[in-house]
């Protein structure tokens, strides 16, 4: 790759379709317009052990413990986990169940930290040349960093950084999309701290050393598309602006249109040598490897008309989400529903007594006349106006009706499992049928049946392995007694010989 | 205030239910206006006194089904059936037979299945195919003859007195319609002769084709605004074109294609009955299969049967049909190879 | 009379090459056993609770498919009779209320201090999930239970409890949306559906 060649260069990326989409209003003026302020110190901290894909970490402190800032608290545990760490420096309360950040409402173990307003950071390794590391020794201090997707997933970084198959990455691809409406963090961050996204990128390409480097940004943030710009001069790394339309974010469909290739059903974007990295997860390796700084926070969209103060945060993870939008002029009577995440694919919060966490992206307190409620539902008169939008080209009107049905087989056969709940197919609904809640319920009833199976697959053969244990210990007794029988009647004939033999003899005697 | 917990997306689009039927009512007034100009206040009166059936009907069955009446009235799908009903009918139509098509096709087609959405058949077609059946004297010498033909057009007061029984229908007032003359003239005479005759006008249909013209032009301004697809009337065009063209050469023989095509209700099923999405096929390729299923069975019927329109028969079979196409015309999602076609997983 | 003769001529060889080829089937396509057995014991739950009237599932596998009703199973529930229904192509009947009620997921929990070890409980237990030996404390692997009850009855100190499974943050899903029809045209409210 000629580094020389500056990105601006003639030569333009093609860049290609992905079927569907929508064009919702973007409501990004309002709180992309200030700098990113740094939230105050919270009065304590709730720390979920899962806060990734994959197993929960396993605690490592006590309660009454002290620790300083960046200090590990809990370990990853497992191949796919991410450890945590403290935010600030404190004392350990407890380690107990609290609400969390889940559509549920339900709770889940957490570590209690009160702040002890010294925030004094623990030991840190910093590394100016990441180029002296070794990729392993790299790769090990993005896990000791407890760095997890930060688009909203969460999948653990570090083992994002081991391609499957040791194939070789043709494409690393940085999300810059940000396409749904009302989320400007990556924005805001890209804009103040492009040299820290760029910078991460290169040392991630110098692990999976890929054949090209490629940022994929919506036209809507040409701030954004400046400071990119201008951070990859003398890189190889290459700046495409992609047309703003929602879900050019999804992984999915980014990779389409940057690649023309199509992740296949049941497989990730590793399988064909595509790698897809978040801005605001690359910023975290850049200062995880350069400065040895464990991820502790992250950048939030406080937004939606209940919120005074509309804009971007930088939150230690663990801050109480009332907390943090009582900072920020938030008027609960006027707030009817709190979203974590976007108004297309968020989470309504039950409560928000729950804590910010690594893939808090967005925390959206629409008023009711901005977000208004939904209908009532009619009927679906199978207008297919779902199927012509919906981006993973499946028929949801069909899914619909079998998961209405409770005929699951046919909702599989149909693709369900490959729906992304991107939510483009209730959003255009001319009935306004909640479609997304019916798949996410047939998708969790079918997982549910699935175990079951499992469960009563393993109870039969258990049933069976003892059914077999019984009959064999009920032929070894046979057995055993039938021995024994004929041991009796064997002694028995010999006594009965002797016998007859003594007899015989005395009988001759006399 | 408790707050709420609801499912993602939190955002709605602009599109719902009702302006989509508003819009196809809308757009099927230039047909209406083109038929009362060349065919007299019949159609008109029709369309008015359907939509009070319909109405009333739906009311009326909503209150059996213990459903509150506002809501589902409102999404003016009664509206769209007796509408199209209304056009469909011969202008003279008795009004008794107008009432029995529209009431039978709301509360047996519709509301006996499950209301607008669960009904398998075009409502509007079930009404129209079952006083065809039924009356067939009434639904075919009941054709006005066009205005332009007519020494004294009949005002509006005579037609409505003719529709309601209380004056008999006069000779001169009705005729045969161009398919019909076409198809029963050709057997004993040559195309040239049989165009001569005044039915067929300068064009291709005298008054026919401008109704169809009509229904032509608010059926591009509803693909324009995206209320119904381009895959139905496509295929009920190519359907009914295709053979049309391929046969109408021998013009002597068979109904030539401009006949076919501006003649008739085929613009009107084109756009407005074959487009009806609750009975129709879902996918795109099914729907263009419908489609050209409902076009080729049009003009077989029209060549070979003994009707000399069957928009009406043809969309009922093709709604038959319309489960199974779907089944077989499955997108290929994102992430497959090959698209799923069939029922049955294959590994099973 | 010839066609006569010709007519059941060519029944007759009909017939005959017909039975040739169904008693070819027969021998070439035979089937050890009757899958029609495994199928319907694959559906049940495999408690081995004994509700049913049979000695554990596969006996209730085999009665259905001797023509049993498939309506007798407590811990399956309304989606075992539904898919045995489907299975059979038969009507899917209400659950018989003779042979019990369909009560949530439960699991054994012993309560440990008061254990005497006699393993009577693990005599009972149809799938071996109880731990222990003689006069060692007994436990029960709770991955494993089955929730069917019969440990219960046999403990001489009545220290067993069935408890409801916890369902965790793991295994919640979204329940199906409200129904369509609404009350009535002064109904305003939105559609909410809690989890």
């Amino acid at each position: 790759m000629n580094s020389a060649l500056s990105p601006t260069a003639t030569r333009k990326r093609k860049l290609y379709e992905f079927s569907g989409g929508i064009h919702p209003q973007e409501m990004k003026s309002v709180s992309n317009q200030r700098a990113i302020v740094t939230a105050p110190m919270p009065p304590k901290l709730i720390l979920p052990l899962q806060q990734h894909i994959g197993s929960p970490g396993k605690a490592l402190v006590e309660p009454g413990q002290h620790v300083l800032k960046g200090q590990k608290i809990a370990e990853a545990q497992g191949r796919i986990s991410a450890s945590l760490h403290a935010p600030t420096s404190g004392t350990i309360k407890g380690l107990q169940d609290f609400p969390v950040a889940h559509p549920s409402g339900m709770s889940d173990l957490c570590i209690e930290l009160i702040p002890d307003g010294k925030d004094q950071w623990c030991d840190l390794t910093a590394c100016e040349h990441y180029e002296h590391l070794s990729p392993s020794e790299i790769q090990a201090k993005v896990r000791e960093a407890g760095i997890a997707g930060m688009g909203g997933a969460g999948f653990p970084t570090e083992v994002k950084l081991h391609p499957p198959h040791n194939d070789k990455v043709a494409t690393l691809i940085l999300n810059a999309a940000e396409c749904e409406p009302y989320i400007t963090a990556d924005d805001r961050l890209i804009r103040e701290r492009a040299h820290e996204v760029v910078g991460g990128m290169e040392i991630m390409a110098y692990v999976l050393q890929p054949g090209e480097c490629v940022i994929g940004i919506e036209d809507n943030k040409p701030e954004a598309i400046a400071a990119l710009q201008d951070a990859v001069k003398n890189t190889r790394i290459e700046v495409v602006v992609i047309p703003s339309k929602y879900p050019s974010g999804g992984e999915k469909q980014l990779v389409k249109i940057l690649t023309d290739k199509e992740v296949p059903s049941g497989k990730i974007p590793a399988d064909i040598g595509v790698m897809c990295q978040n801005v605001g997860t690359a910023a975290a390796v850049y200062r995880a490897v350069r400065f040895g700084e464990p991820l502790i926070s992250r950048i939030t969209t406080l937004t939606g008309d209940c919120v005074e103060q509309k804009g971007n945060v930088e939150v230690l993870l663990g801050t109480p989400v009332d907390w943090l939008l009582a900072q920020y002029g938030y008027h609960p009577d006027r707030s009817r529903r709190v979203i974590a995440g976007g108004p297309m694919m968020g989470f309504t919060l039950d409560s928000t007594q729950v804590p910010i966490v690594k893939t808090s992206n967005c925390i959206l307190a629409p008023s009711e006349t901005e977000l208004p409620l939904a209908s009532h539902t009619q009927a679906c008169i199978r207008c297919s106006q779902c199927a012509d939008a919906c981006p993973a080209e499946l028929l949801p009107q069909q899914l619909y009706w079998f998961a209405r049905a409770q005929e699951y087989d046919k909702a599989e056969h149909h693709n369900l499992f490959d729906c992304i709940e991107c939510g483009i197919c209730s959003y255009v609904c001319p009935s306004s049928i909640p479609l997304v809640q019916y798949y996410r319920h047939a998708k969790g009833q079918i997982k549910q049946q699935r175990l079951g199976q499992q469960k009563s697959d393993q109870a039969r053969i258990r049933f069976e392995s003892r059914q077999r244990r019984l009959e064999q210990e009920k032929e070894q007794k046979a057995a055993k007694r039938k021995a024994r029988a004929e041991a009796a009647a064997k002694a028995q004939a010999k006594k009965k010989a002797s016998e007859t033999q003594a007899q015989a003899d005395t009988g001759e005697n006399t | 205030m408790a707050l709420l917990t609801l499912s993602s997306p939190h955002i709605k689009g602009p599109q719902k239910t009702a302006n989509m039927m508003r819009w196809v009512i809308v757009m099927a007034l230039p047909g209406l206006l083109m038929q009362t100009v060349f065919f007299g206040w019949g159609n008109l009166h029709n369309v008015l006194w359907c939509g009070i059936v319909a109405i009333v009907c739906e009311a009326a069955i909503l209150k059996l089904r213990k459903r509150p009446v506002a809501f589902y009235l409102n999404d003016y799908s009664a509206l769209v059936t007796a509408i199209l009903i209304g056009l469909a009918l011969p202008p003279f139509a008795p009004w008794w037979v107008s009432l029995i098509a529209t009431a039978f096709a709301i509360i047996f087609a519709k509301h006996l299945y499950g209301g607008m959405g669960y009904n398998p058949f075009n409502p509007a077609m079930v009404g129209y195919a079952l006083v065809l059946v039924s009356f067939p004297v009434a639904m075919t010498t009941n054709w006005a003859i066009p205005s332009p033909l007519l020494n004294q057009p009949p005002g509006i007061l005579e037609t409505l007195s003719i529709i309601w029984g209380q004056t008999p229908l006069p000779d001169g007032y009705t005729g045969a319609t161009p398919l019909d003359t076409y198809k029963h003239e050709i057997a004993h005479s040559t195309a040239a002769t049989v165009l001569a005759s005044p039915i067929f006008g300068s064009g291709f249909s005298l008054g026919w084709e401008w109704v169809n013209a009509g229904f032509l032009l608010g059926g591009l301004v509803l693909l324009g605004l995206k209320v119904i697809p381009w895959q139905t009337p496509a295929g009920v065009l190519a359907g009914i074109a295709i053979p049309a063209f391929i046969f109408g050469w021998n013009a002597d023989q068979y109904t030539p294609i401009m006949v076919h095509l501006l003649s008739g209700a085929t613009m009107l099923g084109a756009f407005f009955i074959a487009t009806d999405p609750v009975s129709s096929s879902t996918t795109k390729l099914g729907r263009l299969v419908y489609g050209t299923g409902i076009g080729v069975l049009t003009y077989i019927i029209r060549t070979h049967g003994s009707y000399p329109d069957a928009i009406a028969f043809a969309v009922l079979l093709m709604n038959f049909a319309a489960p199974l196409i779907d089944i077989y015309t499955q997108p290929r999602s994102y992430g497959y190879v090959n698209a799923k076609r069939g029922a049955k997983p294959k590994d099973k | 009379m010839s066609v006569i003769t010709t007519a059941i001529l060519a029944l007759l060889a009909l017939a005959v090459s017909f039975g040739a080829i169904l008693g070819f089937a027969a021998v070439r396509f035979k089937v050890e056993g009757n899958p029609i057995v495994d199928q319907i014991d694959s559906l049940l739950p495999q408690t081995q609770c004994g509700q049913c009237g049979h000695p554990g599932c596969r006996p209730y596998a085999q009665a259905i498919a001797d023509g049993e009703d498939i309506n007798k199973c407590p811990p399956g529930g309304e989606a075992t009779i539904q898919a045995l229904a489907d299975l059979l192509d038969v009507e899917p009947q209400p659950l018989d209320a003779e042979h019990g009620e369909e009560k949530p997921k439960q699991v054994a929990v012993i309560r440990e201090e008061e254990c005497i070890g006699c393993t009577k409980c693990i005599q009972a237990c149809p799938i071996d999930a109880i731990l222990g030996s003689a006069k060692h404390m007994h436990t029960v692997i709770e991955s494993e239970c089955t929730g069917c009850d019969l440990c219960v009855e046999p403990c001489p100190v009545d220290c067993i409890d069935m408890l409801p499974l916890a369902q965790g943050i793991q295994s919640w899903h979204w329940s199906v949306p409200r129904k369509h029809i609404i009350a009535s045209d002064k109904t305003h409210s939105p559609e909410v559906s809690a989890s």
